[in-house]
Order: structure tokens, then sequence, then C-alpha cells
């Protein structure tokens, strides 16, 4: 299959790769680019462990081709921030223990960011709600609950997406 | 320093997960790494008449095409590590590749290696299987009929094994004043990690080495079963389980899969990744559940239980998986008395063969069944009676004094305060209160119900010898080595496996404690078989109660070494030396001491050790167990039906549990939110459908009904502590409690709930359907949709 060249702004940085048009953003990432924090829980677009940020939207990129987002800006969980330096969803999920295994993690934190755009002070209902798009089976939702309420008054603060990660 | 045990302490493990540097399967890149991809069949039953793979063969990128004829003889069987004794136990060889025959929706028939990861899945287009279609045999029931199609020819009525324990004569049951007698389907359910299963092979023609990197749970077993399966020396064969993205018991199992990717890397002596899709995920990983357990259960009208006898008859899949067997048999059968002393039970079961996946270990595996059943009885007979279900368990517990208590299929339980997490879980709900309200809303229409599930559960694999007795092919102690560097830092070694339970975390504090030095001096390493000299992994809630046993008496080793090497520092004998918070003193000498640091230096540099005392501090010990622990505790649900919907609303969930020493009250109540919404994701959503056929109709999320944040309320948690006597840290196992109580709760609340339509049984899941239909129909056709 031919090839086509993807360029992007990822988490501040330009890249290229050439990639086959039917290739995922999700895999683009991953193999391409090689940012592995970014996850694949279903091939379905059900779980959101996938989830990153394009032009300021949260998507999931098992739904995107990769050719679809060229020339666009992405944020992935590497670019929120460091070990140390967390950004404060980071630092709000590790205070809260809103993870186990880790996985759905770094999806379920960008879902997180995506909600805390649209709502500053969410309820704890709409939190629950506002994760619809995300599957965890390790937390039963509780302290990941917790650490989104955690995490909108510690961003109120800073109100800023990008950290210095990767 | 002191007292890390018992602190709610942030997670060590986190930030490098929370910053995308964790190490899953599918982050390893490997230079020259191939890609498998394996065609599964798509029928549930079928003759493999042909398989051609010319054009498959001519594809760009293709390395290799293997099918079942080609690995005959180069790869054995895939054992069954669980050979239940006295069971007649038939296990059918299963063979990494089906060979003239798939048995199941899944069944691998063709491995295929290609350079490109998309590139594979096309191969698997290109190939042509000619199938001659077979009759199913699908539920067990059905499947043990005489007349049923046979999974294997020569297994009759498709029978695995039929197990016993216990007697109760027809006379207990038939001349007692009170029996009740039901029937339950615990349905099929997927432990469905987020994370799908891996597998990646890289062999080194150098020196013979294979390396495996899996999904595994239990990196040793999988040494073990797949050394022999590919014919390769244990210290030749090294598996590592890298970040793991949830088990949940899916991942305990020892698949075809894994063996065929190390093939594959030795073969090609080239690194193979495997990664499993979500779909594959559903049709070939391991299932949990499937079983229709009949109980009845006798007592007297005033409320005294006296016999209990149950069968199983559990659908074990088209091949018996690695711990499969032992799942409706011993885990199971011997604790369906639950907490009550009930004199006299049986149990039999009959593990089944059918043209579906296989079954295996589920969170849990087998309490959450036993507790389903005895704790719906329970409720049950409390009605059939007309008391109150507290007051009927309370009358029935094994009492607080007769702990260790012998059960009546001769379990022995470590230790028990029924009555303790049941009055704390009664007061956090207000139990007087909330029923006085009941009763008002159910005037006014409403329908809410409260349910109960006080749940005692075996745990913490456990005595080895006990292990041999009921046929698991293994043992299931621990071994943990503490290695002090010259820096005074440690470096522990765990054969426990970690799959997202914080291990690290919580054995740090443990290690902490103990030496007495801060938490950031402490690494782990798990789950590297080469790192790691033996071990057996984490399921069944078994590593704090014996990997944590292990660790801490190696502690005890290391302070005893350390405490001659300070005695001759100190001119003083051993006796003399205190050690409290990681200084050696002499007692009631002031000034006189050494630190941890100090020693782990003198031990190290070795310039001045004492006579006989070998250079280096470093320990291990082998932690066996003398008995299982037993966890135990109530859950209280309080749910809603919508008459209108069908929809439940669950409004509260109050779980009070025991086990033992918290070591970590975080972590803990994190694994009791997690556990419990898997065990209410199986009372609700849940469910592996099949058709007839045997088609597979729930192979993705998007029909299969994965819980989500929405469908929860907060759960109000809380810990009693009664510790165990058999582990130094009094601790007893938590991963599954929430699981293994939350299933009946939940049932018992809904059936309470439709208690005004005269309901006394709904099947699981509870979808909003089949509530509405028991409305509509005033409760008639409760027990058949
Ligand atoms: S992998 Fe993208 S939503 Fe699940
Ligand atoms: S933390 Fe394991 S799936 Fe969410």
């Amino acid at each position: 299959m031919e090839e086509v060249n993807v360029t992007v702004k990822i988490n501040g940085k330009e890249r290229s790769a050439k990639v086959e048009p039917r290739m995922l953003l999700t895999h683009f990432i991953r193999d391409g680019l090689s940012l592995t924090g970014t996850h694949i829980g279903c091939d379905t677009s059900q779980c959101g462990s996938c989830s990153v940020m394009v032009d300021g939207h949260v998507v999931k990129s098992c739904t995107l081709l990769a050719v679809q987002v060229d020339g666009s800006e992405i944020i992935t969980v590497e670019g929120l921030g460091t070990v140390e330096n967390l950004h404060p969803m980071q630092k709000a999920f590790w205070e809260e223990h809103g993870l186990q295994c880790g996985y759905c993690t770094p999806g379920v934190m960008m879902a997180a960011i995506g909600l805390l755009q649209e709502n500053p002070e969410p309820s704890d209902e709409e939190i629950r709600e506002g994760l619809e798009g995300v599957i965890c089976r390790c937390t039963g939702y509780q302290f990941i609950v917790s650490a989104v309420k955690h995490a909108a008054k510690l961003m109120a603060a800073e109100n800023q997406v990008v950290g210095e990660g990767r | 320093m002191a007292n890390k045990v018992g602190a709610r302490i942030k997670r060590k493990e986190d930030p490098r997960l929370l910053t995308g540097n964790g190490y899953f399967s599918d982050d390893i890149q490997l230079p020259g790494m191939l890609h498998a991809a394996i065609l599964r069949s798509p029928h549930a039953h079928a003759m493999i008449k042909s398989i051609n793979v010319e054009k498959a063969l001519e594809a760009p990128g293709v390395v290799a095409i293997y099918t079942g004829k080609d690995l005959e003889g180069k790869i054995g069987r895939i054992p069954s590590s669980w050979l239940i004794p006295g069971s007649n136990l038939k296990e059918a060889p299963q063979y990494p590749l089906a060979i003239d025959r798939v048995r199941y929706v899944g069944d691998g028939v063709v491995l295929v290696i290609a350079e490109d990861r998309y590139g594979v899945r096309d191969v698997l287009d290109l190939i042509e299987v000619d199938y001659e279609l077979l009759p199913v045999s699908v539920r067990q029931k059905e499947a043990m009929q005489g007349n049923a199609p046979l999974v294997h020819d020569d297994i009759e009525n498709n029978i695995a094994f039929h197990w016993k324990a216990g007697e109760v004569p027809d006379e207990e049951i038939e001349n007692a004043e009170v029996v009740v007698r039901e029937s339950f389907n615990v349905q099929r359910v997927a432990p469905s990690p987020i994370e799908t299963r891996a597998a990646i092979g890289q062999y080194n023609p150098g020196n013979g080495e294979l390396t495996l990197w899996c999904t595994s749970q239990n990196p040793h077993i999988h040494r073990m079963v797949l050394s022999e399966v590919l014919n390769i020396s244990e210290a030749k064969l090294r598996v590592i389980a890298p970040d793991i993205g949830g088990g949940f018991g899916g991942k305990i199992g020892v698949y075809p899969d894994e063996a065929l990717i190390g093939y594959a890397a030795r073969d090609l002596k080239q690194p193979v990744k495997w990664i499993e899709e979500r779909n594959e995920h559903f049709s070939a990983a391991n299932h949990g559940r499937d079983e229709i357990i009949d109980v009845e259960l006798a007592g007297t009208r005033d409320g005294k239980l006296t016999a209990i006898r149950v069968k199983n008859t559990a659908n074990m899949g088209a091949y018996l998986s690695t711990f499969g067997p032992g799942v409706p048999t011993i885990d199971f059968g011997l604790m369906i008395t639950g907490a009550y002393d009930i004199p006299k039970a049986a149990c039999e079961t009959f593990g089944v063969y059918t043209n579906t996946t296989p079954t295996d270990a589920y969170r849990g595996a087998g309490k959450p069944e036993s507790t389903y059943q005895i704790e719906r009885m329970i409720d049950l007979f409390a009605r059939e009676i007309g008391m109150d279900p507290v007051e009927f368990r309370r009358k029935n517990f094994a009492k607080k004094e007769d702990f260790p208590y012998t059960n009546a299929q001769g379990l022995v339980y470590d230790s028990g305060d029924y009555e303790k997490p049941l009055n704390k879980a009664l007061e956090i709900l207000d139990y007087k209160k909330l029923r006085a309200e009941q009763e008002a809303l159910r005037k006014e229409g409403k329908l809410i119900g409260i349910g109960f599930s006080t749940y005692v559960e075996l745990c913490g694999f456990g005595p080895s010898a006990v292990a041999g007795a009921i046929g698991f092919q293994g043992g299931v102690w621990e071994n943990a080595t503490i290695r002090v560097h010259p820096s005074g830092k440690v470096t522990v070694f765990s054969g426990t496996s970690p799959h997202g339970q914080g291990h690290n975390t919580t054995f740090s504090q443990v290690v902490s404690d103990k030496l007495g030095i801060p938490l950031e001096d402490i690494e782990f390493v798990f789950s590297d078989t080469k790192a790691v000299s033996m071990g057996w992994g984490t399921y069944g809630s078994r590593s704090v109660a014996v990997g944590g046993g292990a660790i801490s008496i190696a502690a005890d080793r290391i302070i005893e070494k350390a405490k001659k090497i300070a005695a001759h520092e100190l001119e003083t004998s051993v006796e003399d030396i205190d050690f409290e918070d990681g200084v050696f003193k002499i007692s009631g000498v002031p000034g006189m001491e050494r630190k941890f640091v100090d020693i782990a230096k003198s031990a190290n540099y070795a310039w001045n050790l004492p006579e006989g005392v070998e250079p280096a501090l470093e320990a291990q010990a082998f932690f066996d167990p003398e008995n299982f622990v037993y966890p135990f505790g109530t859950h209280i649900v309080v749910a809603e039906v919508d008459k209108d919907t069908g929809q439940i609303e669950l409004k509260r969930y109050v779980a009070v549990d025991d086990v033992g020493r918290v070591i970590n009250p975080l972590t803990s109540e994190g694994q009791v939110h997690g556990g419990i919404a898997q065990g209410v994701g199986q009372a609700m959503w849940e469910g592996i459908v099949y058709s007839d056929q045997g088609q597979l109709l729930s192979g993705s999320f998007m029909d299969y009904t994965m819980p989500k944040a929405r469908f929860f309320p907060t759960i109000e948690t809380a810990f009693t502590e009664t510790l165990s006597p058999v582990n130094q840290l009094g601790a007893k196992g938590i991963g599954e409690t929430g699981t293994t109580a939350s299933i009946a709760a939940v049932m018992n609340a809904v059936v309470d709930a439709l208690q005004p339509y005269g309901v006394t049984d709904v099947e699981m899941p509870l979808t909003p359907e089949k509530i509405w239909n028991i409305i509509q129909t005033g409760g008639e056709n409760n027990d058949t949709i």
C-alpha cells in the first residue's frame, strides 16, 4: 500500500512519519511516534483508553485515521506532566487513588480534562455522566470521580493543559 | 518511621503510570520484530476438511504459516493444572491449534506470522478453510443428556468430571420442618481486563534462551507449564509479565496462544509479537462462572438450619482450562454453608464439556457462586418462616467462640466474628429507620428493596500439602528475597505477580516497618522468572497473606543476621541487642548503637564480621502457611425498581469487610470498590450469550454491557479487623471480597423490592426488560424469562 506523509505537532513538537493511509491515529501515535502512553482497549470506540486531544478536543484515537489529523495539534498523556512535575489531573489521580492497573488511566484523564473544559465545576453526578465514554475495569470508578473533582479544584488554579512532558 | 502498616499511603507505582511511562506488553518493540495473528474458528463445532494457505503464502510480508497438523509432535498439548481427585476426571487433549476438528467459536486454526501488524491481518482473509459442520452442545444440562452431540467422541455424556463432598441423606431433607428449594443460574461472564492478552517471544540462538513476555498473573506457572509444552528447560525459558492491565482471573490460565508465540519465535529465530484484539478476547480468552446451582436448604420452623444439599452443573467449555476444574468443586463446593453453622452439607458437581469457550477462575472463583446461592437461600428461608433476614442470619452464624471453626465440609476457618461487620453495616445504614421508610414507600406504590450478603470466603492459597490433596498440579507457597545493598537501600524479590493491586506500596509498608527504613529506600522486583527464583503468582487473594508472610519472615532473617554484626561491632552479645526503628542498640546503654545503614555497609564490606557470619546481607524465605485465610463481612444494598421501565437504581451500597490486618486503607478501599463493580456487573448487566448454534452473540463492548461510572451510587465502606493467626501480618485477602459479597446483596435487594408481586427469584442479569415483564405479569413470569 502506498504510504503518505503525516505531520503533526504533538505535545509541542513537530513530528512527521510515513504511514499507510489506513493506519489508525492510535497506532500512529504508539508505533509511529513511539508515544506508548496512549492505550488500546476495545477496537470499537467504547473504552476510551485511547483518548487524546486533537486541536483542543478530546477524541478517541482509535476512531480516526492518522491521515485525518495531518497538520493538527495533538496532546497525549506524555504532554501533560512529568514524574517530577505532574499535571494537576495526574496529581489528583495520584492523591485520590484514581487508578489501579493504570491501563485505562491515560485515556480517562484525557476524557476528564475534556469534561472540565466544558464544565469546570462538575458535581459527582455530572462527572459520572461525563465519563460515559470510558471504561475502567479496576477501580469501580469511585476514586476516579473523587480524582476528577479534586482535579477541578487544582486546575481552576492553573488553567492550562500542556505541561512540560515529552 | 514505624507504623507504615495501617497508614493511608499513596501508591509508589502511580507517577510512572500516570505519565505514560508504564511498560505494557504492546509497548515492547524489538529489532526485527514480526507480528502474529491467529485465524480462529467461526463455527462452534466442525470438522476441518482442508486448509488452503497457497494464496496466503504469496501475500506480501508473510514469513510463516502454521496449521495444527504442521505443529503435531512439535508442541505438546496444553494441560489443565487442577485434576480433581476422586472425580473420574477426563481431560480431553487440547492442542495449540485445532488439528482436525474445531470445538468452539474462537478455537485457533491457523497461525500467521508476517512483517507488519496490519498486513498479518490481511493474510488471514486469504486462508481458505473447508469446514463440515457438526451438531453442537451448548448448554450444560442438555449436553449431559444421552442423545446430546459429543464434544469429544470418547467422553460419554460430555461429563468431564463428577465430584462429591459431604453427604446428606434424603430423610434429613424430607423429614425437616421446613425445606426451601431453588435453582440459580450463575450466568457466564467475561473477566474483561481493559488490556487484552498478549505474548512476545524472543529467542537467542546463541545460548538457546527463549524469553516470553506475556500477560500473566503467574509467570512461574507459565514457565513451568510452557517449558514442558515447548520442550525447553526451565533454565532456558524466561517468562516476564511486564505491566499488566488487569487480570481478574482471565490471565492466570496458560493458553495455546502463548505456546504458539514461543514456538514461532524459536522456530523463526526472530522476535514475534501477538496482541489480542477485543473481539478475539471475547471468543478465545477464558470466561468465568456459567453454573446452574440447585439447592435444598432444610431447618426448623423457629429458624435453625439443619442441612444443605447442593448440585452444581458447571459448563467447562470445550476444554479444561488451567484452574477450571477446581472452581465449581473445591472453591465452590466446600464453601456452600457460607458463614452459617449448618451441621450437614453435601455438594455434588458435574463439570460438562460444551462447544463454548473454556471457563476458568474469575474474580472470587467459586466463592461468589457459593455465597450467592447460600445468601439467596437464607433470604428465602427467612421469608418462608416469617423471620427478619438479619435476625435469621444472626441465629445461624458460626459463633465467635467456635473459632477456629470447622464447617460441615471439613474446612477450618482461621478466625472470625460475623456479628461485628454486620452490626457496623446496620449502624451505617440505620436499618430500623430504613425498614420503616421502606414500608411507607411501599404504601405509596414505590418498589424499594433491602438486600443483605453476609459472606465468608476461602482465600490465600494456601498450604501446599492441601493443594496436593485436592489435585492442584503445583505448590502454593510463596517466596521472598530481601537484598540489602551497601547503601542500606533494599531490593525485594517476590514470587507474587501484581497487575494493578499496588503490591509495591503495600509490601513496602511491611518492609519499612520491619527494617525501619523509609519507603523510598525499598524497591521491588516481581514477575520475571530469571530475577525471582520461584513463586506462584497473584490470584485468589493470596499475595498479602502468603507473599506478605514470606516477606515478613525474610525481613526477620535480615534482622537476625544484622543483630549478630551489630553485637560484634558493639562488643556485646546478640541477646543484648535491641532493634527498633532501624537502630540496633544495647539495651540500657545510651549511645551504643548502629543504624541499619551502618550494618548494611559492614555486612557488604565484610572487613570485620563475627566468626561464622557470611558476608552480605540477604535473606530468602519460603512461606507455606498452615491454613487458608477466611475474610468475611456484610454488604447491604438498597435498590429501587422503576415500575414503568423496569430500571433498577442502586440507592445505597454499604460494605463492611473484615480482612484481618488492613495494610493500606486507601488501596484496600480501592480493591473493595473494584470488586463490587464486578459483582454488581454480574448481577445487573453482564452476560456472555451464545445462540443455540453456539454462535457468540456478545463479542464486543457493544453487546456486552460493561459497568460504567454512572451505574453506581457512592459506596460506603468500612473495615473491622479480626486478625488471622496463620501469617505474621494477621492479614487475610481483599481482592475478591467485593465480588463475592455484592452479587447476592444486589439480588436480595431486588427480590425484596419485588415482594409485592410475590417474586421469590429473578435470574441474572437484571435487565429492565426482564423486570418489566415480571411487573406486567404480576410476578408470574419471574423465574422463566
Ligand atoms: S481503544 Fe479507542 S475507545 Fe477503546
Ligand atoms: S485502572 Fe485498570 S482499567 Fe482502569
